[in-house]
């Protein structure tokens, strides 16, 4: 039994961490920079299931991307109802447009 | 087999997430992040986590994806004749530049760090078996306290989510 190395899903990891964070910062809408978050959590999940496959006694790093994965439903659900707070206020969701902060 | 299969995920997941950083239909990149969430998903159940690949599918594909989707189908931009939004400019892309070369720079350094690194753990890789019993099993002895965090945490943000996302216009 041929197992793939634990560098090759840390490699898949490191790239996927990489567009997510490229995604974040240059997507001009709000609910882009999301998604750029989530390729970032799953690729911090990919991680932690690769090394989490060689102790399956403790299973730790599952049990953490268990919960990452929870506060990554709460993140999303919180600012999509921020976003929908900021869409009924300024109609948009630009972040380039979103500067003033009195209501 | 396992390698092979390993490759082709992978390919799809990065694939995909590029498709997503390129493409300039923020739907389109919403059906794009689908495919790398279930690519992810089956590189769990390739690393012997069963559970957590079906974890991902339920609540990634079920929930946050469907609430990405009603996001970007409530929140619309403007028609492009409106009278506020006609004689906006364009400011150049030197966000788009130096947001890549970060992202570059960042992936160089994690190859760097990645290639060059003996790890402890990563010797040979155990037996496997359902990881289910044994999950619930830590989640209920060793791991109760973030366990119920969790469950004070989804308790909070669902009420905090339905107070934020509340319609104030129809009660003033």
């Amino acid at each position: 039994m041929n197992a793939v190395p634990v560098q090759h899903y840390l490699v898949v990891g490191a790239l996927l961490f990489s567009i997510g964070l490229a995604v974040a910062v240059t997507k001009r809408n709000v609910i882009g920079i999301l998604l750029g978050l989530e390729l970032m959590l799953n690729a911090v999940n990919v991680n932690l299931v690769a090394f989490s496959r060689h102790d399956p006694e403790l299973l730790q790093g599952q049990l953490f991307a268990l919960f990452v994965m929870v506060v990554a439903a709460a993140e999303i659900c919180i600012s999509l109802a921020i976003v929908l707070r900021i869409y009924a206020h300024f109609r948009t969701v630009e972040p380039d447009a979103l500067d003033e902060l009195r209501g | 087999m396992e390698i092979a299969a390993f490759y082709a995920f992978a390919t799809v997941a990065v694939a995909s997430a590029l498709f997503i950083l390129f493409s300039r239909s923020l739907m389109h990149a919403a059906f794009a992040l689908f495919f790398t969430l279930v690519a992810v998903s089956a590189l769990y159940i390739l690393s012997g986590s069963d559970f957590l690949g079906i974890a991902q599918i339920m609540i990634y594909v079920g929930g946050i994806l469907i609430l990405i989707i009603f996001g970007i189908m409530l929140t619309r931009p403007a028609r492009a004749g409106n009278s506020v939004s006609s004689n906006r400019i364009e400011v150049g892309a030197s966000n788009r530049f130096l947001g890549g070369l970060a992202a570059a720079g960042l992936l160089a350094l994690l190859l760097l760090v990645v290639l060059s690194t003996r790890f402890v753990l990563s010797g040979e890789v155990r037996e496997m078996h359902s990881t289910l019993r044994s999950l619930g099993m830590e989640l209920m002895t060793r791991h109760l306290l973030p366990f119920e965090m969790a469950a004070v945490l989804l308790l909070v943000v669902l009420i905090g989510a339905s107070y934020l996302a509340l319609n104030r216009k129809s009660s003033t």
